[in-house]
């Protein structure tokens, strides 16, 4: 059975690789390529993978997910420029991309051997593009 | 591996009648969408590309190359159009949102390999909504699947 839990966070960010020139930065991101910097809602689901525990019925606690979304991504992303301020977003560019692959690497660790497992993030940028990642073995 | 979906939208109109049934049978199998002067929807198309992410630019794929690809071969073709008489595919074919997604996955293949540049993700999947309430899939080479 899988689970999803939703969360939000609002951040700036700036798509560009120092190592690139303007010109390839405009043809590679084009507006997101901006210096200043842009932001996005951006909505990040969670999904979870396991049976419902026979006590309590649950795959896993939502509540404790809930804290630890606030915890590892909502509190260190919400309302932050995050090439400036959230590593490794300082020397990686914040790609939903990167931000999928960021994500998942903060919550694996908090799934261990049995019980449920991390089955998949997804981070919307806008309603219109997201994307999904799966962890490495994918 | 990743991901990467991205949403667009456009309005068409269709009749859903076959020549290989009776005029009876067509309006007993489809309904009101056999109503003879067809009738319109705002379809919602998510296109999904699957690939590693390019170490330099952290991208699976370049955004715009994506975008005018499914301009060109789908939004423009079939945005505010009627299909069963613009698209020369539903002249015979019944336009239905499974056939649709059908030859829109075709489409997108056919221009694949010149509209992506650089080290190709694949197209994973297609996944067409015809209303708020349905929507059809296509993973994988659709031929190849048959």
């Amino acid at each position: 059975m899988f689970i999803t839990r939703r969360a939000e966070f609002s951040a700036s960010h700036v798509c560009r690789n120092p190592r690139l020139t303007d010109e390839e930065n405009q043809a590679v991101y084009g507006q997101a390529a901006n210096a200043r910097g842009h932001g996005h809602n951006f909505v990040v689901e969670v999904t979870l993978e396991g049976e419902p525990d026979p006590v309590t019925g649950m795959v896993f606690d939502l509540k404790r997910l809930k804290e630890m979304l606030n915890r590892e991504i909502v509190q260190p992303f919400d309302h932050r420029f995050l090439n400036i301020e959230v590593p490794p977003f300082d020397r990686v560019v914040p790609t939903p991309e990167n931000l999928a692959i960021e994500i998942w690497q903060r919550l694996e660790p908090h799934f261990g051997e049995g019980g449920a497992r991390l089955h998949g993030v997804r981070v919307y940028e806008t309603e219109d593009l997201y994307v999904d990642y799966r962890g490495a073995r994918t | 591996m990743i991901c990467l979906t991205r949403r667009y939208r456009f309005s068409a109109s269709h009749r859903l009648h076959t020549p290989l049934l009776s005029e009876a049978d067509n309006r007993e199998l489809y309904g009101k969408c056999n109503n003879p002067f067809g009738h319109g929807h705002d379809y919602t198309l998510e296109v999904s590309v699957r690939g590693p992410v390019d170490e330099a630019t952290g991208r699976v794929v370049h955004i715009d190359a994506l975008d005018r690809l499914v301009r060109s071969r789908v939004l423009e073709p079939f945005d505010h159009r009627d299909l069963n008489a613009e698209a020369p595919v539903f002249a015979q074919l019944v336009p239905t949102t499974e056939n649709l997604a059908i030859e829109i996955r075709s489409r997108l293949e056919a221009g694949w390999a010149s509209a992506i540049p650089g080290p190709r993700p694949s197209l994973d999947s297609v996944r067409l909504s015809e209303t708020r309430r349905n929507f059809f899939e296509v993973r994988g080479n659709h031929e190849e699947s048959q």
